[in-house]
């Protein structure tokens, strides 16, 4: 049965690299890339030709994309977006930090820990299920509603404890995931060289455990940083508010993609660097390396 | 004046009220043909929901609409929608209302109202995008406190400066705090009426900037512990601040509209209606 695995393994292999040779060179390749140069321009043209020629477009243009509204609000969004900045920055750190905390508890072993374990699936269940916009609404106007004076009031403060809250649900799976498929013979390798259970932990799970759950973990960074704009309904001026009080005040939607423009240049180099990750992570894989 | 004469008269009075009466109401019922609308024989007004106090009043009939229903006829904004209405030639039947957010009444696309009626402020950058009618009001803006806060006892505009300010996402009352006041502290923009009364409620911000009427809502009903701190003067050189409604760019109906505003306010109907529905929005503190 192993070796069946294998040769599949193997067939996989030699037909994801005869798919990328043909796109890099060859005589019936160079076929295929003229070919798919030609699709991709015609469907480009037909969509744009379409978009362009709708009734609407000019009305649509005028309002969406119009030059001078982008140059009068780019700067302004733009110093805006340093509080997203700031926002995400803070939470991305103690999301990795408390999630990691959650999986530990989640994958301790043993009848003693059930109520640990039971809490930290509670945990998870409950934030991933409630929309964001709701924990950041109740957080930062219910928290300080109550009027006790160290409660901080900052809108700012609530939504990125808000923010920490759930994504740590959603990162503590993902830690968990990686957690789970480390196999069992590492840990008995482990306690059997005399390693106790966190060392175990510390210095034989989680580190092979974290190397694989990096773009994962990217995954929910890029999904965080988006998420900063929702922090921006309680009145803090973000980006995307910044950008809706330019619609509000000339009716023009083209701010929206000054805020689109700056999010966008962060989270697309940091999707093609996961993408990197993942596929050097299955070049090491398909290797027969470890990982 | 003998009985006879008096009761004469009083019939005579009586019968010249019915006539006129029904005079109006023929008139009413005459559509003015050179004024199309969306739904033939119909018109459309849209508004935002909830619709909130002093510009919609006399509670809900149905549950699609929050705190007022529009159609009730009162209301200072109501009042002035059924007042055009007629100028129009619609009676009360034939006016429907229907829910326009803020956003969409300015979003590309055909408009699902005939007019748009929701404190929208006139912008010259505005109207580039959309229709702006005559004034139906024009608007002071005012700033409302928590009583026994530090913010409570200042009196001039200058004063202002150091405290943390805010305005409802989308009004003029935040265009008016960083152009006039220049707060040190970034102001708090929340999204919508309610976040911005919470925010001031939780003293999250120190003074909350909406339009005076507005302010007379949030004092009377919203926040217990509030009060008008002052209002703003539309002092000469600034744009006067004023409420229009809001139709389709190049809409044929806004000459109508105007022509209809112009007459009331000619004819004294818009002061009367301030003075019903908008009679306690003057007498605060003029902040200089």
């Amino acid at each position: 049965m192993a070796g069946e695995g294998d040769r599949r393994a193997d067939l996989e292999v030699d037909r994801r690299s005869r798919v990328v040779s043909s796109l890099r060179s060859g005589g019936d390749s160079r076929r295929s890339v003229a070919i798919a140069l030609l699709s991709t321009v015609v469907f480009f043209v037909v969509v744009a030709v379409a978009i362009t020629h709708a009734p609407g477009w000019p009305e649509v243009r005028s309002q969406f994309f119009d030059w001078g509204e982008f140059k009068a609000t780019f700067p302004e969004v733009a110093r805006a977006f340093l509080l997203n900045v700031k926002i995400f920055s803070i939470a991305e750190v103690l999301i990795l930090v408390f999630a990691l905390f959650l999986a530990v508890l989640r994958s301790l072993p043993g009848p003693v820990f059930f109520p640990l374990r039971a809490l930290a699936i509670v945990y998870a269940d409950l934030f991933r299920g409630i929309p964001t916009i709701l924990v950041i609404a109740m957080l930062g106007f219910g928290a300080p509603a109550l009027g006790v004076s160290y409660i901080p009031k900052s809108v700012i403060f609530w939504g990125i404890v808000s923010l920490v809250l759930i994504y740590s649900a959603y990162v503590s799976e993902v830690y968990r995931a990686g957690i789970d498929s480390i196999h069992p013979s590492q840990e008995a390798a482990a306690r059997s060289l005399g390693l106790s259970r966190g060392q175990t932990l510390r210095r034989v799970i989680l580190p092979q455990a974290v190397r694989r759950v990096i773009p994962p973990l990217l995954n929910d960074f890029i999904g965080l940083q988006k998420d900063t704009a929702l922090v921006g309904t309680l009145g803090a001026i973000e980006a995307f508010q910044q950008s809706q009080i330019d619609t509000n005040a000339t009716f023009n939607f083209t701010a929206y993609l000054s805020a689109a423009v700056l999010f966008v240049a962060i989270t697309i180099p940091l999707a093609r660097f996961t993408d990197w990750l993942v596929a050097r992570d299955r070049r090491r894989r398909v290797a027969g390396g470890t990982t | 004046m003998s009985k006879r004469n008096l009761l004469l008269a009083s019939l005579v009075a009586a019968l010249a009220a019915i006539a006129a009466l029904a005079s109006t109401q023929h008139a009413a019922a005459r559509i003015v043909a050179s004024c199309p609308t969306i739904k033939n024989g119909q018109l459309t007004i849209g508004t935002d929901n909830p619709a909130y106090p002093p510009w919609y009043a006399g509670g809900t009939k149905s549950s699609k609409w929050k705190i007022n229903d529009p159609s009730t006829g009162k209301g200072y904004e109501s009042a002035v929608a059924y007042a055009i209405a007629g100028k129009l030639g619609y009676t009360k039947a034939k006016v429907s209302w229907t829910y326009v957010p803020f956003n969409k009444a300015f979003a590309p696309g055909t408009k699902s109202f005939d007019f748009d009626i929701n404190q929208i402020s006139y912008t010259p950058a505005r109207a580039k995008v959309v229709a702006f009618s005559k004034s139906y009001y024009d608007v002071n803006q005012a700033i409302v406190v928590n009583k026994g806060t530090k913010i409570a006892s200042v009196h001039s505009i200058a004063g202002l400066r150091s405290f943390k300010l805010g305005a409802q996402l989308g009004t003029t009352s935040y265009q008016f705090i960083k152009s006039r006041i220049k707060p040190s502290q970034t102001p708090s923009v929340p999204s919508s009426n309610a976040a911005a009364v919470l925010l001031l409620k939780n003293k999250q911000i120190d003074g909350l900037v909406v339009d005076l009427p507005t302010a007379f809502y949030v004092t009377a009903a919203q926040i217990p512990n509030s009060k008008i701190l002052g209002q703003f003067e539309n002092t000469a050189g600034q744009t006067t601040d004023r409420f229009g409604v809001v139709l389709q760019k190049g809409n044929p109906l806004l000459g109508c509209v105007n022509r209809a505003i112009t007459t009331l306010r000619a004819n004294g109907t818009l002061k009367k209606l301030q003075q019903t529905w908008l009679a306690k929005a003057t007498g605060a503190p003029i902040l200089k």
